[in-house]
């Protein structure tokens, strides 16, 4: 039997008048508090359409100047003051679609290793090794390319491609160059190898999301493992997987440091993916700083413009296909 | 519990034509109840009847959802609660509410307590222990936990931390208490300890509440309302309810046939 | 079918389900090997250029010997600021999606595009302060502040923010709601319950989020090149240009210089290490939390 003090019968003494002032404070605290919470992320919205808004207007300059003409042209000529987009927009896009190319097949591979071959006690260090590359910051991935990767693609890759590759019919062109261990190529491998982990990531996670049910009857009936990953796991996960797909071709296309080192940033156009070139996102690094005339500095924020664009086009395809599979489990 | 009769109890909450509506559905119908005071009301009925709807319009919680609204009439003290000019600050000062599962704040056990009454009152340091040791004390705690009040509420049991939700909301000194199923997520002594606590709280306060289990209600309280799908069926005394209900909705829950 | 062909069959299969494992194997040891290869460089060449000169002097001019404290001390201070801008930003709205909007269109909209910039290419965010900020500024105070550690200082909050608002959000939303109920029948306002009681039962998570944000900001360059800029010499001057690592590395590790070279792995060597521990720290965070 419990202690019972005496209690005072419980009626709130004189309080009214107390009580309501604090409610009505309360009441008043409350409000704002959400007003300034609002306001954070309405901040956020603001973000994004000032970071849009400010480099167009950077870039209105090289847009008038220049008009649809910077899109098409190869020239960049920073004394006599004309600027095409046409070589930064194209190295752009063949060193990411070349990582993509290389690194989708390999996080695939990576993302069944993990959730259908690997033995459980595998799991968690092999997992964290794939954070880790995805924790090292691109400057030392542009350090590595330059100092180790891009010499040894020099002596060892490039001659043997120029040679076999580069004498095919057709596309032999693509493959023909100098050995300068510096280009499209080695740009390419080494965003290949700064996305996987994204890639990957995303892919593990959204295989661990069947259901277990799912696999497990699969299984019964009798499936291989690679007849569950392609039958049931794939089709499941399909928008995922695809935006998972876009979101690290979102990160290939905006990456700079990991690039800049190794592409060369030639303003020549040149078909050979042996060749040097140059991405929006290395253009703005190697010449900002050293742009002296109002036109040259246009025409950099006006890549930068049309990167955000397209970037901004693919995240928003890769969010919204990812969102349609966690629908999909109700979430 | 014998001999006893709603209609010679003083009424502490009256409801006149409760409806209650959930995202535009109709979970309450015209629900009209006396709780009488200082004594325990069980609240009883199968799954989905509405018996938590009607407790949380009790404490106005609903409210904090924006799709849920109540219409009628609630009166505690000679005032309707539902109406839009009633203060839920002093609702909640009155009428206090302890949950299924048991939700100790991320402080010690000493703050746990007397994090809410510093809100609503002035205490000297020395007044705020007395509250925290007479709140403690009042849940059956004191004598387990008197020593390690500084101590995270984490490291208390799961039975433990429920008698602290319980010690938390009467420390308050409300008049009435909403139990919302307390002892369903405890195992079987801290179930017993509980109503048993529960029997000796009816001392200083109004008790309701929701129970699934007909058993803690037969043994624990002094009236009980039967409810079925949103409608309030049968209120008496708990003895009648179990032993000679009056409709056969009760009978047929009462006696097992549906659930 | 006859019993032939259903062994046919099944071989087929079982020789198909084996070359995928071991091309699933092979990408994995494909992937280890170029984070194995990385890492022993950076370890490497870092190591030989490690010693105490790093943290007692200054970035040198090409050809004689020197450090990079006024780098380290640069970075520090830019993402001290950062973290310290962005946070709160963060926070609040993060708090906001939590609390306020859970299902709603306005919150659905602030995650969407939360999202994007959290995967933005930074260098954009650094044009971004640059002509927002830096330009107007300039023009403002008759050219004398330009380039300076506080506009640096922005690019980074700038990153920080959509990763502190999302991990605020998944964290906050984790609380159970009946916390938020217990609090609110015991009569105490809504501010009060969030901040007091709900952030702090999500404190672990929330850290998290800022050891990664602060891990992230660390190795970024290209949003410090035209807003930081750069400084020969020590400065603490948040109103000039200062130094900063990645951007050392990147102008030493451009250059013909052989010894700026090895400063340059040096510093490599030591962001590594600071980002990975960074996450390492994280990642033990949110395990114990997860424990408790």
């Amino acid at each position: 039997m419990t202690e019972n003090t005496q209690y005072m019968s419980a009626v709130i003494p004189d309080a009214t008048s107390e009580s309501e002032k604090r409610a009505a404070r309360d009441h008043r605290h409350d409000a704002w508090f959400r007003r300034t919470m609002l306001g954070a992320a309405l901040l956020v919205l603001l973000l994004l359409a000032s970071i849009a808004g400010s480099t167009l207007w950077g870039g209105a300059l090289a847009f008038k100047t220049f008009g649809f003409e910077f899109l098409t042209s190869t020239e960049w000529d920073a004394v006599n003051g004309h600027f095409g987009a046409l070589v930064p927009i194209y190295g752009t896009l063949v060193t990411s679609f070349l990582a993509l190319l290389i690194a989708v097949p390999v996080s695939f591979g990576i993302a069944i290793f993990l959730t259908e071959v690997a033995p459980p006690w595998l799991r968690m260090p092999i997992a964290s090794a794939v954070e880790l590359l995805a924790g090292i910051p691109s400057i030392i991935y542009g350090m590595w390319g330059l100092f180790v990767f891009g010499p040894f693609m020099a002596e060892y890759m490039a001659p043997w491609i120029n040679d076999n590759l580069g004498a095919l019919p057709l596309i032999g062109q693509v493959f023909q160059g100098p050995p300068l261990g510096i280009g499209m190529l080695t740009a390419g491998i080494v965003l290949a190898i700064m996305i996987t982990p994204f890639i990957t990531s995303v892919m593990t996670e959204v295989f661990r999301s069947v259901p277990i049910a799912l696999k497990e009857s699969a299984y019964a009936l009798g499936g291989t493992t690679w007849e569950v990953v392609w039958d049931i796991v794939l089709p499941y996960t399909r928008s995922a997987v695809v935006g998972g797909i876009f979101l690290g071709l979102g990160r290939a296309l905006g990456e700079t440091m990991a690039v800049t080192f190794v592409l060369g940033n030639a303003h020549q156009f040149s078909a050979s993916l042996m060749m040097p070139s140059s991405s929006i996102a290395s253009v703005i690094a190697n010449e900002f700083s050293e742009a002296y005339t109002d036109l040259h500095r246009s025409s950099l924020i006006a890549l930068g413009f049309l990167l955000f664009v397209v970037t901004f086009i693919v995240l928003a395809i890769a969010r919204l296909m990812l969102s349609r599979l966690s629908r999909k489990e109700g979430l | 519990m014998n001999n006893l009769s709603l209609a010679d109890e003083k009424t502490k909450i009256q409801v006149r034509g409760l409806d209650f509506f959930y995202n535009g559905h109709r979970s309450l119908k015209s629900v009209d109840m006396t709780i009488p005071e200082k004594r325990i009301t069980a609240i009883i009925g199968p799954s989905g009847c509405g018996k938590s709807t009607l407790l949380r319009v009790f404490n106005r919680i609903y409210s904090m959802y924006p799709k849920q609204e109540a219409k009628g009439e609630v009166i505690l003290n000679g005032e309707n609660i539902l109406a839009p000019g009633y203060s839920m600050n002093r609702l909640r000062s009155h009428v206090g509410m302890v949950f299924q599962k048991p939700v100790p704040f991320p402080m010690s056990i000493y703050d746990n307590i007397a994090y809410a009454v510093r809100h609503h009152e002035k205490l000297s340091r020395r007044e705020m222990e007395e509250r925290v040791e007479e709140a403690l004390r009042g849940a059956a705690l004191w004598d387990e936990v008197k020593d390690k009040l500084k101590q995270s509420a984490q490291s208390l049991s799961g039975g433990q931390q429920q008698r602290l939700c319980i010690a938390r909301t009467i420390a308050l000194r409300p008049q009435v208490l909403l139990l919302d199923e307390p002892t369903s997520a405890l195992d079987p002594i801290s179930t017993g300890r509980i109503e048993q606590l529960i029997t000796e709280l009816k001392e200083q306060f109004t008790v309701v509440i929701v129970t699934h289990n007909m058993q803690q209600a037969a043994r624990c309280s002094d009236y009980t309302a039967f409810m079925f799908m949103g409608e309030l069926i049968e209120h008496g005394d708990t003895d009648t309810i179990f032993t000679k209900p009056s409709k056969t909705q009760t009978e047929d829950y009462i006696t097992g046939r549906f659930g | 079918m006859s019993k032939a062909d259903n062994e046919n069959l099944y071989r087929a299969r079982a020789f198909k389900n084996m070359i995928a494992m071991v091309l699933s194997c092979g990408a994995t040891v494909f992937g280890l090997l170029w984070l194995v290869w990385i890492l022993l460089t950076t370890i490497i060449n870092g190591f030989q250029a490690l010693n105490l000169r790093l943290f007692t002097e200054m970035t040198p001019p090409p050809g004689s010997e020197g450090g990079l404290a006024n780098a380290f001390y640069g970075s520090f201070l830019m993402s001290g600021m950062g973290l310290v801008i962005g946070t709160p930003i963060g926070l609040m709205a993060g708090i906001w999606l939590a609390e306020f909007a859970r299902h709603t269109k306005l919150g659905n909209a602030v995650r969407f595009i939360n999202d994007i910039l959290l995967s933005a290419p930074s260098i954009v965010l650094g044009l971004f302060v640059y002509t927002a900020v830096i330009l107007p500024v300039s023009a403002l105070t008759n050219h004398q502040v330009g380039f300076s550690a506080i506009a640096g200082a922005l690019a980074l909050a700038l990153l920080v923010i959509p990763v502190v608002v999302r991990t605020t959000d998944e964290m906050l939303q984790l609380q159970p709601s009946t916390m938020r109920e217990a609090a609110l029948a015991l009569g105490v306002p809504q501010w009060k319950l969030t901040l007091q009681i709900v952030l702090r039962a999500a404190k672990a998570g929330v850290v998290t989020g800022v050891l990664l944000a602060l891990a992230r900001i660390t190795g970024e360059t290209a949003p410090l090149l035209f807003t930081a800029f750069g400084n020969q010499f020590w400065s603490s001057n948040v109103l000039k240009p200062i130094a900063s690592v990645p951007v050392v590395i990147f102008q030493y590790a451009m250059s013909p210089f052989d010894d700026w070279h090895s400063l340059a792995w040096a510093g490599a060597l030591i962001l590594t290490l600071f980002v990975l521990v960074l996450s390492l720290c994280s990642r033990l965070l949110l395990l114990r939390n997860r424990a408790s």
